[in-house]
């Protein structure tokens, strides 16, 4: 990667665009994941801090990765606020990544919520990046409300779908001027590099590592095709031909033809 | 208290909400005929992504027997990809064992003459120390059913205390109105588990033949209660071996999926407790319920709420534990005593239950760590 082809989020540049989670596999793991992820950034799950603590996560993250705390377990704007800050206090930076869900089920983000806290955390000096359902309107709410990236889903999350939001991702990256990270979801590296072709600016990946047979050699395997998507949708994809060869007889060929 | 009255009768005084809950679990119930279950709606259960509750019911079934394995191998994937390898770590701590009611099969029945006890405020805090010590983060506080001796200002104290010493802060004891489980939730408890024992209203008249905990209804909505009193997450149970437990697992898991339809947001966790010898009673025990019965519930519960925590007692032992974390329990006790006092040098009340498993926290971890799991402290924050 080049210098220019950072991934910028509220003034930091970052050269790689493989955001690892941290949630689902076994502590020891997250140095070797990290270092074959090439990963600046992770996620972690404040739940999970425990200052102290025998297995306290902050522990296990190698220095000079960005800590991208999360603010599962938020039911509400409100709630989220408040984790978020606690975060911040317990010395997890300025990034946040804001998650607001209200049903334990699906695991699905509330939109609306999320652009309040949204709105609040940005007000207060966070570096947001909303985790969110792919809605054009609510993802330009959120850009209007100060967020750094968004963060829509590719699939219902821990499903190892893929891009099952595909469409309504493309017109976030097409509309939105800010960075869109394809979180959720993702269930293999040619999902990843599909969604990097795309003009995704980066990959969050959590489940698809964790439950992997080798979690390191899976992040060395995202990291790849995350970097292969990059380079192709830099270079331009060539057209995909739709149903046969060009028209035999050209459409416009009454121009040259004289009366 | 008249000891005969209708068990599906409230007693003067208590709270009544609006729901639907109950009707719907019991009819489910009744209408389920374990037996009457075929192999075909068995393995066209497991071919679904998502179970519904017919499908529930088929592999508690009989006929399921046969693909217990084809369940296990189902439902540790449906496990690692919901929790990935995080198995909680807690520990129960019996804060009373004076009980105005008299279950025929608990040792804490008002008519068992035992030691009773109940810690103050410095034995709470001298328990809570000492297992905290041992890296847990997590508390579950238990009490007798006795509103004299453990009243709500007692355990809003006992919250408070553990507060300060945990992260995680969980609730078994009797069932409280709305606004009991709101201050509960101010003084920082956010789980609450009730367990409804057998979901069979006759049996559970005969079971419990005396004190509030006669009155069903008031028990099975206390989860709902405790929701709309703000508590984050809720647990529920029957003690499998008291009635049918095909029947009885079925409400129990019906129970929950209905309340997470009806609260979205609420966090729902199982427990597969089997019937266990107690104090002076020796003999009980959980009749037809025997292992691969007991994981078969375990495995049906995973599969059709892949979200739920489920939590693996003590009353089982050590290598039976052990599988059921690798299949579908996400939730282990460790450090056990279920007396009054037990984290100290001697009892001060004797036991609810004798248990079969008697690991320390270091000894779990250890267990946890071997199969490649990872033992998570905490999982949760208070806000």
């Amino acid at each position: 990667m080049t210098q220019q082809d950072a991934l910028v989020l509220g003034g930091h540049a970052f050269t790689s665009r493989f955001i690892l989670g941290s949630g689902k596999y076994s502590l020891d793991l997250i140095e070797a994941a990290v270092a074959q992820a090439g990963a600046q950034i992770i996620t972690l799950a404040l739940r999970r801090i425990d200052p102290g603590g025998e297995a306290n996560i902050l522990d296990y993250i190698p220095r000079g990765v960005t800590l991208l705390p999360n603010t599962s377990g938020a039911r509400t704007a409100e709630e989220a606020v408040r984790i978020a800050r606690l975060a911040r206090e317990m010395g997890c930076g300025d990034f946040v990544k804001i998650e607001v869900i209200r049903d334990t089920k699906y695991l699905l983000p509330d939109n609306a919520e999320t652009l309040k806290a949204t709105e609040r955390l940005a007000k207060e000096g966070f570096i947001v990046l909303p985790y969110m359902y792919p809605d054009l309107n609510a993802a330009r709410d959120m850009a209007s409300a100060g967020a750094a990236a968004i963060m829509p889903l590719g699939a219902p999350i821990g499903s190892n779908q893929g891009l099952t939001t595909k469409a309504f991702i493309q017109i976030l990256i097409d509309e939105l001027d800010l960075p869109v990270i394809v979180d959720a979801g993702i269930g293999r590296p040619s999902q990843a590099c599909e969604a990097m072709e795309m003009g995704a600016a980066g990959i969050m990946a959590n489940t698809a590592i964790a439950t992997a047979g080798d979690v390191p050699a899976m992040a060395t395997a995202f990291r790849q095709a995350i970097e292969a998507g990059r380079t192709a949708y830099l270079a331009g994809l060539g057209p995909t031909l739709a149903s046969g060869a060009c028209a035999s007889s050209p459409l416009t060929g009454f121009l040259r033809d004289r009366p | 208290m008249t000891p005969n009255r209708d068990p599906m009768a409230y007693l003067p005084g208590m709270e009544i909400i609006a729901s639907n809950l109950l009707e719907a679990v019991l009819a489910a119930r009744r209408a389920f005929v374990p037996e009457a279950c075929t192999a075909t709606q068995v393995r066209q259960a497991l071919q679904k992504p998502r179970l519904r509750p017919e499908d529930f019911a088929a592999l508690l079934a009989p006929a399921a027997a046969p693909q217990l394995e084809a369940m296990a191998q189902r439902a540790r994937e449906v496990t690692r990809r919901q929790f990935g390898n995080a198995i909680q770590v807690f520990t129960p701590l019996y804060l009373a064992n004076h009980c105005e009611n008299s279950c025929v099969y608990c040792g804490f029945n008002v008519h068992n003459r035992i030691q009773r006890a109940r810690l103050d405020g410095d034995e709470i805090e001298a328990e809570m120390k000492a297992i905290a010590a041992t890296g847990l983060r997590e508390i579950l506080l238990l009490t007798g059913e006795s509103r004299a001796h453990s009243d709500l200002a007692y355990l809003g104290a006992a919250c408070q205390l553990a507060r300060k010493h945990f992260k995680v802060v969980g609730l078994e004891v009797y069932p409280l109105d709305v606004a009991g489980y709101a201050h509960l939730h101010e003084c920082g408890a956010d789980y609450v588990t009730v367990f409804q024992e057998t979901y069979d209203p006759a049996s559970y008249g005969v079971l419990h033949p005396a004190g509030r905990k006669r009155v069903f209804p008031y028990r099975f909505h206390s989860q709902e209660r405790a929701i709309l009193g703000g508590i984050r997450g809720v647990g529920f149970a029957a003690l499998l071996g008291l009635d049918d437990f095909r029947r009885d697992a079925f409400a129990t898991g019906l129970h929950a999926y209905l309340l997470q339809r009806k609260y979205p947001h609420a966090e729902i966790a199982l427990s597969v407790p089997r019937l266990r010898p107690a104090i002076h009673n020796d003999r009980l025990n959980a009749r037809d319920v025997h292992e691969a019965q007991l994981l078969q519930c375990l495995l049906a519960y995973r599969l059709f709420l892949p979200f739920a925590n489920i939590t693996i007692s003590t009353r089982e032992e050590a290598r039976f534990r052990d599988h059921a974390i690798k299949l579908g329990a996400t939730k282990i006790s460790a450090g056990v005593s279920v007396g009054i006092g037990g984290h100290q040098e001697k009892n001060k009340g004797d036991e609810q239950f004798d248990i079969a498993d008697f690991r320390s926290v270091q000894e779990i971890r250890a267990a946890i760590l071997g199969q490649d799991l990872q033992p998570v402290m905490s999982d949760h924050v208070f806000v």
